[in-house]
């Protein structure tokens, strides 16, 4: 979807601010937005797709003044909601009022180091052969979906070159909406910077890509 | 958002969706036992060791769990190499992808808006908000990751540091500079 999220290329957000010595969390609330919003990924109730589309669906004017560990917690409300899990009188009484709903399981703190250090991989097989292979010349589909997609506007209608095919892996665009893994392959594209930016910008820079075959086109099939 | 996250964590404690002491396990790991030190071990390592870097280059998910770091946000790990001709910078413009397995959390700046609509478009201005300069003829080089790659730049070895064994070359490696917003440090000036 053309949310907030999609941040390439704006201008306006004004400098960086690194923060010397920044400490890990800046407030205790944070630690504890970051334990529950993992634990509750556990549960299996939502992928992280989808968790990704909570994000991203906030209002823009609420996900750009937001930390990100607000980002989190407003999406993991809506998550939590819209799953049956928790209702908004219980939000808004900060205790629970109604029966547990299912979940798949429970994250219990003996099994934490193990689920971490497995983590979640998302490369599955693929039934397809690989449309591309490195040295092709692609570009990226000019597709405005209103749903879940890793492909950023800047790069949409842009053209680029394979440089790595990365295996298959679950297709976010599918999974975000709970329509099955639908596995495909994943290239490493790159992006010339002025092809991406025009005539401002700096010769021989070049911006990688991530990009799921389903984003991409051979590029002879750009209109001439 | 102190009192709506005590509010949130209450409600999902007391209908038994998550478990108070896994919560405390898994913030006391990133805490303290995942973070960029981990990183910085495998490249002080790819630095002293031409076959690691080949198997970093190879297979870089396997190479790194060779030193014990894998899993969330790990899972698929690419390198990129710091060359005198090019600069490698990561960035994550739809939403804070990291490679938490091996720099841990991200710092605010990396999932600010300034950060992530910059980096593809001015890289060398992002760059110089760091205080780094870089020589005009070095390209620069920006992964985006989009999807469920992440990248681990391994900064160029400083002038200096030969001889070094790998627990002073670890020392030399920022956070920063495995993200490519900054460089390793010069021996002598290690915090």
């Amino acid at each position: 979807m053309n949310g907030p999220q999609d941040l390439g290329g704006q201008m306006g957000h004004g400098p960086i601010l690194p923060e010397p010595n920044e400490p890990l969390f800046h407030a205790e609330w944070e630690k504890r937005a970051l334990a529950i919003t993992l634990a509750m990924g556990a549960c299996g109730a939502w992928t992280i797709d989808t968790s990704r589309h909570a994000r991203e669906s906030l209002p823009p004017a609420t996900y750009l003044a937001a930390s990100y560990y607000e980002i989190w917690i407003r999406a993991l409300e809506n998550l939590l909601t819209a799953h049956g899990l928790v209702d908004k009188p219980e939000l808004a009484a900060g205790h629970a009022l109604s029966p547990a709903g299912p979940v798949k399981r429970v994250l219990k703190a003996a099994a934490v180091p193990g689920v971490l250090a497995a983590g979640s991989p998302y490369d599955r097989p693929c039934a397809s052969a690989p449309r591309f292979k490195p040295g092709d010349r692609v570009m990226a589909r000019n597709d405005h979906v209103a749903t879940h997609t890793r492909l950023p506007r800047y790069i949409r209608g842009r053209e680029g070159e394979i440089v790595a095919n990365h295996g298959s892996f679950v297709l976010p665009d599918s999974n975000a909406h709970g329509r099955g893994e639908s596995p495909i392959w994943c290239y490493g594209v790159r992006f010339g910077a002025e092809e991406l930016w025009g005539a401002g910008a700096e010769p021989g820079c070049e911006v990688m890509v991530d990009c799921w075959e389903t984003y991409l086109t051979p590029a002879r099939e750009r209109a001439a | 958002m102190e009192l709506r996250v005590k509010a949130l964590e209450t409600i999902l404690v007391e209908k038994g969706y998550v478990d108070p002491a896994a919560l405390d396990v898994l913030i006391e790991t990133y805490e303290h036992r995942i973070g960029p030190k981990n990183g910085a071990r495998v490249v002080a390592r790819a630095w002293s060791d031409a076959d690691y870097l080949l198997r970093l280059r190879a297979d870089a998910t396997a190479a790194i769990a060779e030193l014990g770091y894998s899993g969330r946000q790990g899972e698929h790990m690419r390198i990129a190499e710091n060359t005198p001709e090019v600069h490698n910078l990561v960035v994550c413009t739809l939403c804070s992808c990291y490679p938490w397995s091996v720099l841990g959390l991200p710092p605010v700046w990396y999932k600010s808006a300034p950060y992530r609509s910059r980096a593809v478009i001015d890289p060398r201005g992002v760059l110089r908000d760091f205080g780094v300069e870089l020589p005009a003829g070095t390209k620069l080089r920006v992964w985006d990751s989009t999807a469920e790659l992440r990248y681990l730049v391994i900064p160029m070895r400083p002038a200096g540091s030969e001889g070094m064994d790998q627990d002073a070359l670890a020392a030399l490696v920022t956070r920063d500079s495995m993200i490519g917003a900054g460089l390793a440090l010069t021996p002598g000036k290690a915090a």
